[in-house]
């Protein structure tokens, strides 16, 4: 059975159609890119696969080890092993990091029914993964992305993904605002985590991040649907020939 | 002449009654009692609050008041085991406990043993009863808050309260904790007035904690009179939490001197309508003033913060932050006046106020006012209302934190930013722990 498919997806933001049937199945362990220009639906995608309010299903639908998610909140998405990696993370003001994200582990273990990690259990594994990302500790004491830069913005939502190991993490342009040591630091954190059990749907406008996140298969969005699939030669065509092209097959 | 006739509600009819019945047993001989006089007729003449009084403007005692209640026995043997578990909730404080029951200052149940150099701790009936000069003095002097009816009918009616003096230089480390409780079954109405004074350089925390049982439409008028001497540092935090159909009338009026700390806690959960006024007088240069609160309410509870801040001399600064939760259709008021006088330059006065609307039904009234006469001085206010962020809401989801527990994850954050400037960390863990509990019973 396939991790995700999506199938026949249409989605209304606002009144709006963003996506026209878009079609994407994921097998366990693969790493999709899906590239696309601006306002081709690439962030309705990863809103829509986490679940958030304001976007309507219309048509089609979205499985997760087979199963319709379209009905799960937020949490439960995220408790069955969804990820999303914010283009924009959120700043939470006063609440601090290490509390944010002992919260968020242990809600996700409570509701697939294991237990609680113990302090020193939780300890252990935030240092560790903190320092892999090269995130100073002083930063975990502070409050969830209030006055971070945009690169500790992105390092912190690795950081959580490697607290929160999902089985599916869907990277919505994460390489946006990162220079390239940045870059870098990020990519190695996500190749980290690559494993046969878990898959990547790596959203992003440039070829670039996909030099150091290399994909299984990348797909090109046009117009709210997938226009084209391929190797990872793709994203050096689309490089190098933009994405004039796909727009115009889509209209 | 026509005859005046003098419209009177109810309740008010009842305080003449209950004032009538009092006066001649009330603490205090010769000037106390003119005192009395005097503070009713002005209760009298000016009758109970009302919405056309611009400084109760939200809080309309007269409506909201609609029959005084008999005063409050002294308490009996049985009134005294009830009280015994009264602020048990602030234990890991390990304050001293100076406990005043259905008004009445009970030192059988206080820890006056062994009191630090300098700290002395009595009742304010006691006190009226000698003849205590100072005390006599103190109690006639204007009120920084100024003429309020309220404040008046309590200095007529003040049966008891504590009266606690430190003296110059001398540091208090252990908390000070007055504990109100009020225990009939039967509703019943309470007057407390309590003095405080803090000496030069000297150091100590007040904590007052205010309990009452559920059911039953106690009326309560505490007020608390404080002088912050030269170069002192006070802290005090009041949390109230009484029975949800308690009346509670507070007036707080601090006078503080040249080059003193003071941070002030006004902490509300309980009670059905709660009035706090806190007025606070600068008598001299460099003091640094924090006055906050944090008010949690559900159902249809109301609860009014009333702030005077007089920079009645310059070179002083002065923060207020007051923060709301509103569930249910509950209400609350937030007012906040500074006064900077003509020459008190150099003052610097920030004031922010804000509300979480938890429900479509809750209100949340805010009116600061600034009145700036000096030209040379920085003074902000900011004031908002709103509900809980949808994009936060959905981040925390995302993270598998499923939507009752992330409300509280951001309300507790909310408040948690005016407790933190509670110094002594006991006390914010136990406020916080209450706010927890708090949010844990809506899910």
């Amino acid at each position: 059975m396939s991790l995700l498919e999506v199938k026949n997806l249409h989605v209304e933001v606002g009144g709006k159609q963003i996506l026209n049937g878009l079609d994407l199945t994921v097998e366990k362990g693969q790493v999709h890119a899906i590239m696309g220009p601006n306002g081709s639906g690439k962030s309705t995608l990863s809103y829509v696969l986490a679940g958030k309010a304001d976007y309507h299903i219309t048509q089609g639908e979205i499985l997760l080890d087979g199963k319709s998610i379209a009905g799960m909140d937020p949490d439960e998405r995220a408790a069955k092993g969804l990820f999303l990696a914010f283009q924009y993370p959120i700043e939470i003001p006063g609440v601090a990091t290490m509390t944010f994200l002992r919260t968020a582990v242990n809600a996700q273990r409570k509701a697939r029914g294991e237990a609680e990690l113990s302090t020193p259990e939780f300890m252990k594994k935030v240092r560790d993964a903190a320092a892999k990302l090269e995130i100073d500790p002083e930063m975990l004491r502070r409050a969830v992305n209030v006055g971070f830069s945009g690169g500790e913005k992105k390092r912190n939502e690795i950081l959580q993904m490697a607290m929160l190991e999902p089985r599916l993490a869907v990277l919505d342009e994460t390489d946006s605002g990162l220079d390239i040591d940045a870059l870098k630091i990020v990519a190695d954190g996500v190749n980290r985590l690559r494993s046969p059990e878990r898959s990547f749907v790596v959203i992003t406008h440039y070829q670039r991040l996909l030099d150091y996140i290399v994909p299984d298969i990348v797909h090109v969005l046009s117009k709210g649907r997938i226009v084209r699939t391929g190797g990872k030669e793709l994203a050096l065509e689309l490089e190098e020939k933009g994405y004039a092209q796909y727009q115009d097959e889509a209209a | 002449m026509a005859e005046l006739k003098v419209i009177r509600t109810n309740a008010e009819q009842g305080l003449a009654e209950a004032f009538a019945g009092a006066r001649a047993k009330l603490p205090g001989a010769g000037a106390v009692k003119s005192l009395r006089e005097n503070a009713f007729h002005t209760f009298e003449s000016k009758g109970l609050p009302h919405r056309r009084v611009e400084e109760w403007k939200y809080t309309d005692l007269r409506a909201l008041m609609r029959d005084a209640k008999p005063l409050a026995p002294p308490p009996d043997a049985a009134a005294k085991l009830k009280a015994k578990s009264a602020g048990a909730f602030l234990a890991d404080v390990k304050s001293r406990r100076i406990v005043i029951v259905d008004g009445v200052f009970a030192a059988d149940l206080s820890d006056l043993a062994s009191l630090e150099p300098g700290l002395s701790i009595g009742s304010l009936a006691d006190a009226l009863s000698k003849g205590d000069a100072a005390v006599i003095e103190r109690l006639g002097r204007p009120s920084p808050l100024g003429d309020d009816a309220a404040l008046a009918l309590n200095t007529a009616m003040m049966a008891d309260g504590a009266v606690i003096r430190i003296a110059d230089g001398a540091t208090i480390a252990r908390p000070l904790h007055l504990v109100f409780v009020t225990t009939s079954d039967k509703a019943v109405s309470v007057f407390t007035r309590s003095l405080v004074n803090i000496g030069k350089g000297a150091k100590a925390t007040l904590i007052e904690s205010h309990e009452g049982p559920a059911g039953i439409d106690h009326q309560v008028n505490h007020a608390l009179d404080l002088i912050v001497a030269e170069a002192a540092k006070f802290d005090h935090v009041k949390i109230n939490r009484e029975g949800d159909r308690m009346l509670h009338v507070a007036t707080f009026a601090a006078e503080i001197g040249k080059g003193a700390l003071v941070n002030d806690f006004t902490f509300t959960l309980g009670g059905a309508v709660t009035r706090n006024q806190i007025a606070m007088r600068m008598n001299g240069t460099n003091i640094h003033a924090g006055i906050r609160g944090a008010t949690l309410l559900k159902d249809r509870q109301h609860a009014d913060n009333t702030l005077v801040i007089d920079h009645a001399i310059g070179h002083c600064d002065s923060r207020e932050l007051f923060k709301s939760v509103l569930d249910g259709e509950s209400r609350s008021v937030f007012q906040g006046k500074i006064i900077v006088q003509p020459h008190a330059q150099k003052t610097d006065a920030k004031m922010a106020t804000h509300a979480l609307l938890l429900s479509e039904e809750a209100e949340a009234d805010a009116k600061p006012e600034l009145e700036i006469f000096a030209d040379d001085v920085v003074c902000g206010h900011g004031a908002t209302a709103g509900a809980l962020d949808d994009d936060l809401l959905f981040y925390l989801k995302a993270r598998g934190i499923p939507q009752k527990e992330a409300e509280a994850l951001m309300i507790e954050a909310f408040i948690g930013e005016a407790v933190e400037a509670i110094e002594n960390q006991t006390l914010r863990e136990v406020l916080m722990e209450l706010a927890r509990t708090w949010l844990a019973a809506r899910v």
